[in-house]
């Protein structure tokens, strides 16, 4: 038989018991509409993380001290103050595939401004730090090389600080202190929200890292050395290159170079598992789905086994019968499916909507737990299309 | 020409150590345009002559040429393919779908039909409906129909595919003496058009309106002889309804 004829015979069968199609498809529905949901949910959160981690800036490379070893125990990250301002120089003079490069000395202080005061991270940083974090000014400008070489007293305020210390006005030219000493704010930065962590990222203030360590800190140390690259593909060969510079002038590798992808694999690692075992979870409902169709099938085999007769005695083969209710749980499956899908969309959209989560719907997923539902009902419906096909005419015409 | 020719036909059924001889050498030659009624009581063995015929079962041993057609020891497809296009069941529950419209009744064997001709299910179906009076019912279901309507939609299942053999099986059981004759007149008017008719029954008044019977007891044929009082049922028809 044409398969046109099959399918529509197959819902024919099944629009004669709506009620009993309806139940049975249910578990098929709720499953699909489960893993679409959980699925949504989990790689909402995980390309919030991805986009938090991008946020943080663009091919960026992270040098951290330590990871050294003394007497063969290894020292956590930052155990040594190990990274010098010989090490960023190095890099920048000697590097090929590093374009940017920039030292951050971090120093927690009190600001004075016009409005009031605030603490703040103070981050000494060097001028590439603007496209190393690929951050714009909203006002003003970014300070310049020569301010970093002169160690001049200047600032670029994160927009958290500039609101806290000039509400309703333009910090630009202004003046903040910060312990005591007094620095003209030459610009103020975008907004970047939220870090992967959860801090703000605009509650900081940025002074060239000259001026860091003459003015503030007064120490040599540097706790962190950020650099980037021109393009993605590059950052394999710039972490290699930085790996060998900074190893000439040391004996050990006493240094961490990790770069954004490790930053953002190991924040994703978590919600990765989580959604997998929220679809495992809902899965089951799916297999429990199964089970519904292959009972109702049964029912229906047993139910429609002198129909069977009749179609074997015109001249029905056992292949035509069998082919015939496996389209039919078939169709159970993929409708149900289908159905679970647009739950599962809706689903997803009104969740997001009243959680404030943000939820993604992959094609892909759409495309497999529909294909899955057919399959289901390959699956569970082959043992009682068997059954149906098996059948001897003559028995089953006498059935009653 | 013969429609029907079988040799030494036995069907033995083993259930466990018993063995039950149903059929013990069945010989039977009918020609075509004949209508025969196979008559015995039950446990006869006429049953298992009539599944043998519709090739419903296959014997235990003997041969059987069903229009020059050689059909023992053929496989379950074969047999259905057979069925489909040479034999016209019908059955004594009048065997429907339900929920299936007279018409989609009727097309229901051309869907099976592998032998690739190119027909128009529809058309044929309406045509064999209004063939044995049905034309104005087309769209019923069964459950809409009254129990000689619904034999008439099964005799237009039978043969919208222009088989070589009618096979009725107590086409009449299941009704009341008028519609009993309703139906026997059909089937008397069919094969006067020429088809090869076999009805199996028990009951002689039904045996009357055919040409030939033959009388099946204990797996063997003890009697077949012409019908000499031959009745007309559209003669008892007016009868009736007079």
């Amino acid at each position: 038989m044409k398969t046109k004829v099959l399918i529509k015979l197959a819902t024919q069968s099944i629009l004669k018991n709506k009620m009993r199609a309806a139940l049975t498809m249910l578990g098929i529905i709720i499953g699909v509409a489960a893993v679409i949901v959980m699925v949504a949910v989990g790689f909402g959160a995980r390309s919030r993380i991805r986009a938090q981690i991008n946020n943080l800036g663009t091919n960026m490379i992270v040098i951290t001290p330590g990871a050294a070893q003394a007497g063969g125990v290894s020292q956590g990250a930052q155990a040594f103050p190990n990274l010098s301002i010989e090490d960023v120089d190095k890099i920048r003079r000697e590097a090929q595939v590093v374009t940017a490069v920039s030292p951050v000395v971090v120093t927690r202080s009190q600001v004075i401004g016009e409005a009031g005061n605030w603490r703040t991270l103070i981050n000494g940083v060097d001028v590439d730090y603007q496209t190393i974090r690929d951050w714009q000014t909203a006002s003003g400008d970014f300070f310049a090389v020569e301010d970093v070489d002169a160690m001049r007293k200047v600032a670029v305020l994160g927009k958290t600080v500039a609101d806290q210390l000039f509400p309703g006005s333009d910090p630009v030219g202004q003046e903040v202190q910060i312990r005591n000493v007094p620095f003209d704010v030459v610009g103020v930065l975008a907004p970047k929200g939220q870090t992967a962590s959860g801090s703000d990222s605009d509650d900081v203030v940025l002074i060239p890292y000259t001026t860091a360590r003459s003015a503030l800190s007064g120490r040599s140390f540097i706790p962190q050395i950020l650099a980037s690259t021109a393009s993605e593909g590059d950052i394999p060969a710039a972490q290699e290159e930085i790996r060998v510079l900074l190893r000439e002038s040391r004996e050990t590798e006493d240094f961490t170079v990790r770069n954004q992808n490790d930053l953002a694999q190991a924040a994703e690692g978590s919600t990765k598992v989580m959604t997998m075992l929220m679809a495992a979870i809902a899965s089951i409902s799916l297999l429990v789905g199964g089970i519904g169709i292959m009972n109702i099938m049964l029912v229906s085999v047993t139910e429609r086994t002198r129909e069977i007769g009749i179609r074997l005695a015109i001249g029905a083969r056992g292949s035509d019968v069998l082919t015939q209710f496996l389209v039919e749980s078939i169709v159970m499956g993929v409708f149900g499916g289908l159905i679970g899908l647009a739950i599962g969309v809706g689903g997803s959209k009104i969740l997001g909507h009243f959680t404030g989560w943000e939820t993604v719907i992959s094609p892909i997923v759409m495309l497999v737990s529909v294909l899955f539902s057919g399959a289901v009902g390959v699956f569970f419906g082959y043992y009682p299309a068997r059954k149906a096909a098996a059948l001897h005419p003559i028995e089953a015409l006498r059935y009653e | 020409m013969n429609v029907i020719r079988t040799e030494g036909l036995t069907k033995t059924y083993v259930t466990g150590t018993n063995e039950v001889h149903a059929l013990r050498g069945v010989d039977l030659t009918i020609g075509t345009g004949e209508l025969v009624a196979i008559m015995g009581s039950s446990g006869s063995g006429k049953s298992t002559l009539m599944n043998l015929l519709g090739c419903l079962d296959s014997p235990t041993s003997g041969g059987y040429e069903l229009d020059g057609v050689r059909v023992e020891g053929l496989g379950k497809n074969e047999l259905a393919a057979i069925r489909n296009q040479k034999i016209g069941f019908v059955f004594q529950g009048f065997n429907l779908l339900p929920r299936t419209t007279a018409v989609e009744n009727v097309e229901l064997p051309m869907l099976y039909d592998r032998s690739g001709r190119k027909r128009d299910p529809r058309a044929l179906a309406i045509r064999s409906l209004e063939r044995v009076g049905l034309g104005d019912r087309l769209d019923h279901q069964p459950s809409e129909l009254s129990g000689g309507q619904q034999q008439r939609v099964a005799i237009a299942r039978a043969l919208v595919t222009e088989p070589a053999l009618v096979l009725a099986d107590e086409p009449t059981g299941n009704l009341d003496s008028r519609t009993t004759i309703e139906v026997m007149a059909l089937f008397q008017e069919l094969n006067d058009s020429g088809i090869t008719i076999v009805l199996v029954t028990h009951e002689t008044e039904v045996a009357v309106y055919a040409k030939r019977i033959v009388e099946v007891r204990d797996g063997r044929i003890v009697r077949d002889v012409p019908v000499k009082n031959r009745r007309l049922a559209a003669t008892d028809l007016q009868e009736v309804a007079a």
